[in-house]
This record gives structure tokens, C-alpha cells and sequence, in this order.
């Protein structure tokens, strides 16, 4: 019976040390696996896959960056200097104008001839810089020289300030504005909710009658389950419209929109743990403070909140995790463009809500979507940071002089 | 000068007090003994109004500390309760370091006064007998404390606001031997200054430290005398079968 008893329990023992670690390797796993995907951005050169750039073989620049390629494909470098070439008038050339100089003859009838002449453009044009598909390029012309593009760095990626993920011929992928953007509506999420959901959580626990508690506290517990998109819809419908008109904005879909929504979102989380961990101070304190005389506001502010603070910013956490990692709603209500922030009333992209929109269309394997990946990473160590720090924070506190 | 007439107290259906007079001099021990759940937390917890926190509960009767009437309708609990000190069962220090344990009372009452808190707060865990034991971690926390340690700063807690009347429930029951004898041994002190009313279980801890004793029984005071007189020649027969250790 007793041996019985014994085998039992380091059976259950066993299962659960099993299922723990499985849990965890599966976990990291996945951690591993959004880093690797992510990690190949790093190796794919500036230039868009299958392309190559051409200048005439007199120029002395042997390689560009993406950013610098953008600039000049977009006119605003116009001459080799300032990409650390000779003092020369920069020619884009583009692929297509081939088919505006050279008749389709000239090109022969399965563009056999097009490398030729393509040969003959670049040689004969100095300062040139051309655009062209890998699979026409001139062969063994002498006047030409392929430029090498440089690797995708991580300064381009982390303080790149433009996410243009299909720009020709050098997508732009920098996610300065869409970490901002991630952290703006956050932010702003968090400020809100967090002195509301406090304060409900204050009222729940130490004010509202059991009456009131007990339809209250359900009530709020149910609006934690409504799904985001009714959210979204609730904010696109009500309150995008709303801020438009109450600012005067030509549009709604701001930061703001964003955060209230978030807010909303994250208020049913803060209140019930929040409330939890208020009604979880023992009632020795309470008594404890009452018995020396504080009121029972003093006993609420120097007794049961520092009480119940690791509690509370566990409540934050999970609030803010939310509003951090939330796509949906946020994608419906912030206007997604991916620019640098600078008001909340501004329409700003959050990482979530971009790897949601763009995933579906980036190519597998592609530079695109290995950046999107790395997305999903930055956010990965943004919510642990915060969850790191407030753990930190709340195991500090029962040892300090409060 | 404690006194109570016809008390009758209900935790809702629950006649948990009844019809208890009793007077208590000032400056004096008084103990309250008696089986578990005969009421003697309550009739302790009328005084600082401490009961007024349970839903539900009801009080007739008077209740008169100096005279005045605590449950009038011109008093104020919290300042009733500055006059009315509690140490409770368990030690219950606050999650803070020992300094501002013993600070609290005086500050949430809006004393400024660094200097005065200071003093208050040397003079109070000296009255406690601790001071030599914390003078050099004031800063700690309360919890690094022992059991003992912490029943004693709970007692500073109470006699920095300089009470009156210091209410006592089973301070030592969590306590091991050595600690209780200490506690005891306060006791005996702070009766110059005090009025206590100590709740215990433990008969000879009641012999040992109180001048007079009452004793309850299914919430009502069976008898109430000089201690010694209690323990060497009680009037009732129930009060002798639970001193010599039989029920009935
Ligand atoms: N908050 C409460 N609500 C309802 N009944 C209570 C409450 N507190 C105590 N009682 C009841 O009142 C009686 C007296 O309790 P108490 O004063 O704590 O007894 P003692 O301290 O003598 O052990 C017990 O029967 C107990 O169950
Ligand atoms: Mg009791």
C-alpha cells in the first residue's frame, strides 16, 4: 500500500518534471526559431534579390549602401561625391528606358540582344548607374562594372528611420518608426489606464459595498473576454470620428485612437489583478493601521497599496504586455503609416499591427519577411524588458523603508 | 477608568456578548480568560471600536472610557483610537523597516517633526524593551525580526502615539518561552502608565501578570474578582472546573 503510494507520487513527480521542461525547450525553441528566421536579413545585400547595379567602368565607387542606393534612385544624391566618388554628375538609369531607346528589333525577338545594348548604354554614359534584372546583364564588357552592395547592417535596420519594405531597387528597412510608433501608442495606452484602473481597483476592493462588488467585478471580468477586433470596430465606428471632430484632425486614426482603445483594452486586466492583490492584504494590516489611528484613506495609500504593489505591477505588466502586443484593434484605429511619430495626433504604425498586415505578402525567405521576423524578435525582448524590470521592482519592495 | 454596562454585541443572528458589566481601574492589569469563542476578542475589540469594521454587527449597552461614552455619537474612532492602543495576536509588523513602523502612528496622526519622531521612536522601542536589539538597524526591515522582536516592535507601534489604554489579545500566544517572559516582564512595566486589558488562554500567564481577572463563558462574564482571589477561592463552580483544567 505504502510502496503503491510511493510509486504513485514519483510518477506524478516525474510527468510534471517532464511536462515542465518540454514546456520550456518548446518555448525556446521558438525564441531560437524567430531569431534564425530574422537573422538571414543580416546576410541579404541592399539591392532587391535577382538585381544587380551597373556604372561605367571609369567610376571609382565600388559599393553602396540601401539607404544610399534609395537616395540616389529617389534624386536627392545627384552627384558621386557624396557617396565618396569623383566629382560627377550622377544618370539613373532604370531598366525599363531601355525599351524607349531600342525598337523591339534592335533588341532581337527573345531580347537576345538586350545585354548588348545594355552593354553599349552603361559604357558609353559616364556617371551612370543602372538598375538591371541579373539575368540580362552584359557579359564581359570591358566599360562596365557591377557595383557590390553592401549587407543589410544592423544600424540600417535599428536606426533606420523609413519602413518602405517594397522600395525599388533597395527596400528601406528601418524600424525606427514603427518601434516608436509601437512605443507612443503604449505608452499613452499605459498613462491612461493605468490611474483609472487603479482607482476602480481602490473603489472595488476598499469603498464599493459587497452589493455593488458583486455585480461589478463580473461585469469587468467579461469585457477582458471580448475579442479585440469588436474593439477595433467599436474604436473605428465611435471613437475615430470622434477625435477627428473634437480636434479638428483631417483625420481620426491617430496615436490616440490607438492608446484609448489600448487603454480600454487593458483596464479589465489592471482592475481585476490589481483589485486581487488589494483584497489579498491581510486583514492584520488593515486593523494594524486602523488600531494606531490613520483614517481609512491613510490606511489605503501607506498600508495596502505598498502592500499590494508587487500585486499591482503584475497588473501593469500584464496590462502593458497586452497593449504592447495587441494587433488587431490597434491595426483598425491608428491609420498605419509608418513614419516617424510626432504627436499623437499623427496615424502611426505599431510593429504587431505591421507584421500582420505585411506578412501575408512578403515572399518566404525574402528579405521582407526575414525583417518582419525580426520585428516579432524586438518585440519579444520589449516585453521582456518590462517584465524583467517589473519583477525586479516588485521583489524590491517588501524589503524597503516604505 | 474603563467601564461597560449592560453590553449585549451580535455578529448578526450571533449574541456573541451578553449583558456584561465591568469596571476596570485605571492603571491597572486586567485579564480576560476563558474558553475559545466565549467572546473575549470581542468585549476586547468594543474599546478601540475595532468591531465596527464587521458588517452586520450590533452593540447596545454603554461603553465609557474616562467617563465619556466611545460609541457617542460626538466621537471621533480615530481619535478614539490614538487613545486606545491594540496589540494584536500575531505580530503584525507593516512591510517596512523598523523605524517607520514604530513613525507610523505619528505620522499618519500629521506629526512633522523629525526630531520629535526621532525621539518618540527611541522612547517607544526603549519602553518596549527592543531598543537595544534595533538601535543599530532601525533602517531594516520589520520581518528580518524575530517572532518575539516583532510582537515587541508591534507593542512600540502602540505606545509611540502614547496612549491611554493599551488592549492586549493573546499577545504571546505566538511566542516561544523566552519571548513570552519578556513580554511579560514589559507587561509589569508599562502598568505605571497604562491601562492594559490583556486577553490570554493561559491561566498562569493571567495569575502571573494581571491585578484582576474575568472570566467568560459562552459570551457571557461568569465571574469577575482580584486575581488572586480567583485563582485561590472562585465564587462559581464553573470558574473552578475551567481553572483547575475541567470543563463542564
Ligand atoms: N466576524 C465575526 N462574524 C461572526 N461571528 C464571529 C465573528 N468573530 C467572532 N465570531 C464569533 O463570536 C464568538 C466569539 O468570538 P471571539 O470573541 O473571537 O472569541 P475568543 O476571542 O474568546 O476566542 C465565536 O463564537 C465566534 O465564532
Ligand atoms: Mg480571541
Amino acid at each position: 500500500m505504502k510502496r503503491l503510494k510511493r510509486i504513485i507520487e514519483k510518477l506524478i513527480e516525474g510527468i510534471l518534471t517532464v511536462s515542465g521542461a518540454v514546456t520550456t525547450i518548446v518555448i525556446l525553441l521558438i525564441v531560437v526559431f524567430l531569431f534564425r528566421e530574422g537573422a538571414g536579413l543580416f546576410r541579404s545585400p541592399a539591392v532587391e534579390k535577382g538585381y544587380v547595379l551597373c556604372v561605367d567602368a571609369g567610376n571609382t565607387v565600388t559599393h553602396l549602401g540601401p539607404k544610399q542606393i534609395k537616395e540616389i534612385f529617389d534624386w536627392e544624391i545627384e552627384n558621386w561625391k557624396d557617396v565618396g566618388g569623383r566629382d560627377q554628375q550622377i544618370v539613373v538609369f532604370r531598366f525599363e528606358e531601355i525599351f524607349s531607346r531600342y525598337s523591339d528589333e534592335e533588341l532581337g525577338a527573345d531580347y537576345e540582344l538586350l545585354p548588348e545594348k545594355l552593354g553599349e548604354v552603361i559604357s558609353s554614359t559616364p556617371g551612370i548607374i543602372a538598375f538591371i534584372p541579373k539575368q540580362y546583364m552584359p557579359e564581359n564588357v570591358p566599360g562596365i562594372k557591377v557595383l557590390r552592395s553592401d549587407d543589410i547592417t544592423l544600424s540600417d535596420f535599428l536606426g533606420g528611420r523609413e519602413w518602405i519594405p517594397t522600395a525599388t531597387p533597395a527596400p528601406q528597412f528601418g524600424v525606427l518608426p514603427l518601434i516608436m510608433g509601437t512605443l507612443w501608442v503604449s505608452l499613452f495606452a499605459i498613462i491612461i489606464a493605468l490611474p483609472l484602473g487603479l482607482g476602480v481597483a481602490i473603489y472595488l476592493s476598499e469603498l464599493a459595498g459587497e452589493r455593488m462588488r458583486k455585480i461589478l467585478k463580473p461585469t469587468i471580468e467579461l469585457l477582458a473576454g471580448i475579442p479585440s477586433v469588436v474593439y477595433g470596430f467599436f474604436g473605428l465606428v465611435v471613437l475615430v470620428p470622434l477625435i477627428q471632430k473634437v480636434f479638428g484632425l483631417p483625420v481620426g486614426e491617430t496615436a490616440l485612437a490607438g492608446s484609448v482603445i489600448l487603454a480600454i483594452m487593458a483596464l479589465p486586466t489592471i482592475i481585476t489583478v490589481a483589485e486581487d492583490a488589494m483584497r489579498n492584504t491581510p486583514r492584520a494590516m488593515r486593523e494594524a493601521s486602523l488600531a494606531l489611528g490613520a483614517s481609512n484613506w491613510q490606511t489605503i495609500y501607506k498600508v495596502i497599496v505598498p502592500y499590494a504593489a508587487s500585486g499591482i505591477s503584475a497588473a501593469v505588466v500584464l496590462g502593458i504586455g497586452r497593449a504592447i502586443g495587441e494587433t488587431m484593434a490597434v491595426l483598425m484605429v491608428t491609420g498605419n503609416a509608418a513614419v516617424m511619430p510626432h504627436s499623437l495626433f499623427e496615424p502611426v504604425r505599431t510593429i504587431p499591427a505591421t507584421i500582420a498586415a505585411e506578412l501575408g505578402e512578403a515572399p518566404a525567405g525574402g528579405a521582407h519577411y526575414q525583417a518582419l521576423f525580426l520585428l516579432g524578435c524586438i518585440l519579444f525582448v520589449i516585453t521582456m524588458i518590462i517584465s524583467v524590470t517589473a519583477e525586479a521592482i516588485s521583489k524590491r519592495q517588501p524589503n524597503r523603508g516604505l | 477608568m474603563i467601564e461597560t454596562k449592560n453590553i449585549d454585541f451580535y455578529y448578526g443572528d450571533f449574541h456573541a456578548l451578553k449583558n456584561i458589566s465591568m469596571k476596570m481601574e485605571a492603571n491597572t492589569v486586567t485579564a480576560l480568560i476563558g474558553p475559545s469563542g466565549c467572546g473575549k476578542s470581542t468585549f476586547l475589540r468594543l474599546f478601540n471600536r475595532m468591531n465596527d469594521l464587521i458588517p452586520g454587527a450590533k452593540l447596545t449597552g454603554e461603553c465609557l472610557i474616562d467617563g465619556q461614552d466611545i460609541y457617542g455619537k460626538s466621537v471621533q474612532v480615530d481619535e478614539l483610537r490614538k487613545k486606545v492602543g491594540m496589540v494584536f495576536q500575531k505580530p503584525n509588523p507593516f512591510p517596512k523597516s523598523i523605524f517607520e513602523n514604530v513613525a507610523y502612528g505619528l505620522r499618519v496622526n500629521g506629526v512633522k517633526d523629525r526630531n520629535f519622531i526621532k525621539q518618540r521612536v527611541e522612547e517607544s522601542l526603549v519602553g518596549a524593551a527592543l531598543w537595544d536589539e534595533v538601535k543599530d538597524k532601525l533602517k531594516k526591515s520589520a520581518f528580518e525580526l524575530s517572532g518575539g522582536q516583532q510582537q515587541r516592535l508591534c507593542i512600540a507601534r502602540a505606545l509611540a502615539i502614547s496612549p491611554s489604554v493599551l488592549l492586549m489579545d493573546e499577545p504571546a500566544s505566538a511566542l516561544d518561552p523566552i519571548s513570552t517572559s519578556k513580554v511579560e516582564e514589559l507587561i509589569h512595566e508599562l502598568k505605571r502608565d497604562y491601562t492594559i486589558v490583556i486577553v490570554t488562554h493561559n491561566m498562569q500567564q493571567a495569575a502571573r501578570i494581571s491585578d484582576k481577572t474575568g472570566f467568560f463563558m459562552l459570551g457571557e462574564l461568569v465571574e469577575y474578582s482580584d486575581t488572586k482571589k480567583m485563582f485561590l477561592n472562585p465564587e462559581k463552580q464553573q470558574t473552578q472546573n475551567y481553572i483547575t483544567g475541567r470543563f463542564g
